[in-house]
């Protein structure tokens, strides 16, 4: 089989959609197109029962019951539903909610909308492997506070929190409790019962399904979970999510959730955990100077964050331009700050000015990995035979001795 | 980041990459910019007696744009006199490589670079003008 130039090594940012989902969605783009809200004829009802099916599918992937599934627009839609949905309704209760300094933009912006109304938020620390410390969670909780939004895994680094402590934690304490679980749903286990999570936020283009769907989990039972909706109209989703059902996305959604719990029962993160680790192993073996961010033990199967220290992460995706994958560099965001998630970890920032991440998936070869070995040893080689700072070091320089001047 | 064909052509084949005796009489070095800030750039010229740029060398870390930037800036200097070379300022390398907005430090950095280069060797020059002065006074 011949390798297909560019390689595809960012799936954290988003995955393709599996044959399997497309072909299960295409009838719905074309003769079962009727609005799942039409209650009087065969076209609703044929919609209907395709939502209904795709719900039960999503809630068996997380051992859910389908009246917990929120269908959204996708998880940053989620993500704002549940925190800007339980601040507003609880605004009496109390104005106070915690998440942590590594949060997906969704979350954190929605925080700081929230900030704007007068609301209180605790921006928990991480420590070096991008975990939050329980004890910190513990102190921050507050009489007045609703919510607590921690996610399951970081979408840059792969950091696992550990979920089912947090959630118990927050029970213990009466708190209600959000993950944004978009990185982890679909690759590992998880189970809002057993881990705790009151609400959890899905989005289906992360594990295989279409862009432009998610789910709000929101737990049933007591005490119960009341949400001030974010949107208005047609009162869809028990009122919660008004809007007509993208029946296609739905059920691509579904589907991909099905395909999904199929694929962990066949050890699909095993074998790309195996890819991951092969890919990290190789590279040490080439090259020298080499830094891991974030923990290695609770990490996401498919997720390897690297800084190449003195080669900037730009360059080095011009360099590797073959290989699709992601920098936390400054030159590589509109802000031209480094990445937030790795400074909250205390990586240098020279470090994280050199920090490559890839993701690996489902469609991920081997014979892609060992390429992308060959690429990425030979480029950072050039570039660093290139780099001022990478021949300091090897004359024994302590570039940190060096009064720079900073622009 | 969407560049232009030029800084595409002198970052995949970057011109004078390498390194010169810093100690060398005749070698300024110019070593600018900040590690923590995402680019280094380190120009080295190697100036003849009547000012003549003979040769330039660069090593750069940063990113496409950074790294064009000095490649250009070394063939612009070569074979040109101090004069000129004083000239050459960050807009000329901007328009010249065609850089977006953003990057403009890159070509700012560049020009620093040339003048942090020109003024090194110029110190060196002082102090062996001063040595000479020193060592004729001393025999006199």
């Amino acid at each position: 089989m011949s390798l297909k130039l560019p390689i595809y090594l960012d799936n954290h940012a988003t995955t393709r959609v599996d044959p399997k989902v497309l072909e299960v969605m295409l009838p719905f783009l074309t003769e079962v197109f009727g609005n799942a809200g039409s209650r009087n004829h065969a076209f609703g009802w044929a919609a209907q029962e395709a939502v209904e099916r795709a719900r039960e599918q999503v809630a068996s992937l997380i051992g859910a019951d389908p009246k917990e599934i929120i269908f959204t627009s996708g998880a940053t839609e989620s993500d704002n539903l549940a925190i800007l949905g339980v601040a507003h309704f609880y605004k009496e209760k109390g104005k106070h909610l915690i998440t942590q300094l590594t949060e997906h933009k969704a979350v954190l912006d929605a925080c700081h909308a929230l900030e704007k109304e007068g609301f209180e938020i605790t921006y928990l620390p991480v420590a070096a492997d991008g975990r939050i410390r329980l004890e910190d969670l513990a102190v921050a909780i507050r009489p007045d506070t609703t919510l607590v939004s921690i996610m399951w895994a970081n979408n840059e680094v792969g950091t696992i929190q550990d979920i089912t402590a947090i959630g118990k934690l927050c029970r213990e304490r009466g708190v209600f409790f959000h993950t944004d679980a978009v990185q982890g749903i679909g690759k590992l286990p998880f189970n809002v019962a057993s881990m705790n999570v009151d609400m959890a936020s899905i989005s289906a283009h992360k594990m295989y399904g279409p862009k432009g769907i998610g789910v709000l989990y929101v737990r049933r039972g007591r005490p119960r979970i009341r949400l001030e909706p974010t949107m208005f109209g047609g009162g869809q989703e028990r009122g919660i999510r008004s809007g007509t059902h993208a029946v296609h996305q739905i059920v691509g959604m579904g589907a991909a959730c099905a395909v999904a719990a199929d694929a962990m029962r066949d050890g699909e993160a095993e074998r790309i955990r195996e890819l991951r680790d092969y890919l990290w192993t190789k590279l040490q073996e080439n090259l020298d100077e080499l830094y891991l961010n974030g923990s290695w033990e609770h990490r996401l199967p498919g997720n390897l964050n690297i800084s190449f220290a003195f080669c900037e992460g730009e360059a080095m995706m011009m360099a590797i331009k073959d290989l699709a994958v992601s920098s936390g560099s400054a030159c590589t965001s509109a802000s031209l700050e480094p990445s937030y998630v790795l400074r909250a970890m205390g990586v240098d920032v020279e470090l994280a000015h050199t920090s490559i991440r890839f993701g690996i998936g489902r469609f991920t070869t081997r014979e892609e990995i060992d390429y992308a070995v060959q690429n990425i040893t030979d480029k950072v080689r050039w570039l660093r035979e290139m780099s001022p700072l990478y021949e300091m070091v090897k004359e024994g320089i302590d570039i940190k001795s060096i009064e720079w001047t900073a622009h | 980041m969407a560049y232009s064909n030029k800084v595409i052509d002198h970052y995949e084949n970057p011109r004078n990459v390498g390194s010169m005796d810093k100690n060398a009489e005749d070698v300024g070095t110019g070593l600018v910019g900040a590690p923590a800030c995402g680019d280094v750039m380190k120009l080295q010229l190697r100036i003849s007696d009547d000012g003549i740029i003979e040769d330039a060398k660069f090593k750069t870390f940063g990113c496409g744009s950074a790294i064009a930037s000095s490649s250009l800036v070394t063939e612009l200097v070569k074979g040109r006199s101090v004069e000129f070379a004083m000239s050459i300022n960050n807009a000329m390398i901007a328009e010249e490589l065609k850089l977006p907005p953003v990057k403009i430090h890159c070509s700012v950095l560049a020009e620093d670079a040339i003048k942090a280069a020109i003024a090194d060797f110029k110190q060196k020059r002082a102090k062996k003008a001063d040595a000479v002065a020193a060592a004729s006074a001393a025999s006199e």
